[in-house]
């Protein structure tokens, strides 16, 4: 056990994995960096570092910078996935969806069903999502509900180094194509990780916190925010369970269902867009599934219905707060 | 090549407005006042001067992440660029931008990009556009080398051939890509054989002297002009700072480093040759520098002190019934 980042908690999870089976093989834009330059080689270890030292551990032959090609090396994924590799492909940003959306849509997450339960593609595509950097619109998109809503897709969003580490070694040893997201601000957060391998496994919620009261449910780097609120709100004798899901597809709906059945109330907490977004499909599934349990209204936190600003104070104003979190809460509790 | 007195002056204020501009986002990004990530131009002033210096009001060029020279030259208030930067409300983009994302459609500046590839396809558009309503212009497309493998650009040199639209496609090659090679990454090594198999004759200039891009530029604009299609330009030039601030750009060999700005510099070679041979005074290119230092200063000055967009504009912008 050390204090490890979540950057460092991911680099130990891809190394472990690469040291334990040699199909895993890494690729993407800078994923090392300096490819066919005659300085550094490694120079970057991915945009945010990941990847850092895993080129001169494994060699080229395993870790793959590639042109700016997403769809040619998201695509090249898929087929090494099914043809006996275990690729983990960095695509940067997940806003990048945009071009390389017919081998992640139509081609990776398919082939399993579409060809009768022959084919097995077990890979992972890394990306980047959220706000709070000023990467502006086209570059801080929490775009998960998109992939969670394709059939045949896992979709990972750790909200910590140890749920990272943990997530990813199950990733990689996955069967099926897996995007892991991984947050834009977080590669800095740091916590206590095990030194050894270890899984957690997928559709498993995690109870970050217990109370009777109120149930949030919050997402990727909104754990954090979530867990502040909460925190804060025990001071005044509001006390609430807090459930991490880890996973959006599969996601623990039984953990939801069974949690807002004790303490009556909902809030979900979501960094996408409110419509077709996670805070809208768990509210459904609660709704359908434990509608008598409820005592109010429940309560979807997240940004508006706009593309994320660029200039600060907006960013700040776009992102769900701890005090608006916390304005959720007295209202499901009807105090003020 | 046709270029006379003024068109000479032009140019260089361009340039040494490019230059100064990226000079000073370079240093103030330093001091932590400037939001989020820039990709500086600072080495490539020749490209986007040259080629925009061709064009007219009804013509349009689509950029990329490194933006920022292409908008000056094609017009963009500087000022009004500087704010966006700095994520103020009168920016140009109103603050909701930033550097990866200025436009202005009114001078024909389709917009800095931050995706990679995303500008062929959009200036393929635009020369539809030109082309159908019969205004006259073209558009140009400005990518990198990273983009220039990106399938986007190989389905826009098509169209565009297919359809015979009025669109320059410009590849700025500065030898990197983030951190990869372009002789690395561009498989095959040579740009404008590739474009000469989608049907597009091409050329291939020395950024750093901005004659030789004018005389490429003018040559397919001309050509574009008459009505014959697109064309294709691979202009290789030298980036002086990392792929954003904050790179070291520890991947380029010290070797190639070192000299860069002495050798490499369009600048520099554009006074030698127009002082040293007569065409233009010493004295009336300083007077622009000085000119171009007081627009600069004055920009980052009035950025600083401007007051960000008002949280109302959150939401305004975007299509919203609820």
């Amino acid at each position: 056990m050390s204090v490890k980042s979540f950057r460092e908690a991911l680099n130990e999870a891809m190394r472990d994995e690469m040291r334990r089976d040699p199909t895993v093989i890494l690729l993407g834009e800078d994923i090392a960096g300096g490819m066919g330059s005659g300085g550094e080689q490694d120079a970057w270890g991915g945009v945010l570092g990941a990847t850092k030292g895993l080129m001169p551990e494994f060699g080229r032959e395993r870790v793959l910078d590639t042109p700016i090609t997403e769809s040619a090396f998201i695509g090249a994924a898929a087929g090494a996935a099914l043809t006996g590799l275990r690729p983990v492909a960095q695509l940067m940003f997940i806003d990048f969806f945009g071009v390389c959306g017919d081998q992640i849509m139509n081609q990776m997450a398919k082939f399993r069903y579409m060809f009768g339960g022959k084919a097995k593609t077990p890979c992972v595509v890394r990306t980047l999502y959220g706000a709070g950097f000023g990467g502006a619109s086209q570059h801080s998109q929490s775009l998960y509900p998109m992939l969670t809503h394709i059939p045949g897709l896992k979709v990972v969003i750790p909200s910590s180094p140890y749920e990272a580490k943990g997530l990813m070694t199950q990733a990689i040893r996955d069967d099926d194509p897996v995007i892991f997201f991984e947050h834009n601000t977080m590669f800095d957060d740091k916590e206590e990780v095990p030194d050894e391998p270890y899984t957690i496994p997928f559709g498993q919620a995690r109870t970050v916190r217990e109370g009777k009261d109120v149930t949030i449910v919050a997402i990727g780097m909104m754990v954090g925010r979530a867990k502040a609120a909460a925190d804060e709100m025990a001071k005044d004798g509001i006390e609430c369970t807090l459930l991490d899901p880890r996973t959006t597809s599969p996601l623990d709906e039984e953990a939801i269902i069974a949690s807002v059945k004790k303490t009556g109330r909902l809030i979900v907490v979501d960094e996408a867009s409110p419509r077709c977004g996670m805070a809208s499909d768990i509210s459904a599934i609660v709704a359908e599934h434990a509608f008598d349990a409820l005592k109010a209204p429940i309560k979807r936190v997240t940004p508006p219905h706009a593309p994320v600003p660029f200039a600060p104070n907006l960013e700040k104003a776009y992102l769900p707060s701890v005090d608006g979190i916390q304005t959720a809460i007295r209202a499901v509790m009807g105090v003020k | 090549m046709k270029i006379d007195k003024q068109g000479l002056l032009e140019g260089y204020r361009t340039m040494r407005t490019i230059r100064e501009f990226e000079e000073r986002v370079h240093k103030e990004f330093m001091t932590g006042q400037i939001p989020g990530f820039v990709h500086l131009y600072a080495g490539e002033e020749a490209s986007a001067t040259a080629v925009c210096q061709q064009l007219g009001e009804h013509d349009t060029v689509a950029s990329t992440h490194r933006g920022h020279g292409h908008a000056i030259a094609k017009g963009c208030d500087v000022k009004g660029m500087m704010k966006e930067i700095y994520g103020r409300a009168d920016g140009l983009c109103a603050g909701k931008g930033g550097s990866m994302h200025i436009a202005d459609l009114d001078v024909g500046m389709l917009g800095a990009n931050g995706i990679v590839g995303a500008g062929s396809p959009l200036a393929c558009g635009a020369a539809l556009s030109a082309k159908t309503l019969k205004t006259g212009g073209l558009s140009v497309s400005f990518f990198g080398d990273g983009a220039f493998n990106q399938g986007t650009t190989a389905e826009s040199m098509n169209f565009a051939r297919v359809y015979d639209l009025p669109v320059l496609f410009v590849l700025e090659d500065n030898g990197y890509a983030e951190s990869t090679s372009s002789s690395w990454s561009i498989g095959g090594n040579n740009p404008v054989r590739r474009a000469e198999g989608f049907g597009i004759e091409g050329t291939r200039v020395d950024g750093h002297d901005y004659f030789a891009v004018y005389r490429a530029a003018q040559e397919a604009v001309e050509a574009i002009r008459s009505g014959t299609g697109p064309r294709f330009i691979h202009i290789e030039f030298t980036r002086y700072y990392g792929h954003f601030e904050g790179d070291a750009s520890s991947y380029k060999p010290l070797d190639e480093v070192k000299d860069e700005r002495r050798y490499l510099d369009a600048l520099k070679f554009f006074r030698a040759r127009t002082t040293g041979g007569g065409m233009l005074k010493i004295e009336d290119l300083d007077a622009i520098d000085k000119e171009v230092e007081t627009l600069i200063d004055a920009s980052v000055k009035e950025a600083k002190a401007a007051p960000p967009p008002d949280l109302s504009t959150l939401t305004t912008d975007v299509y919203l019934s609820y």
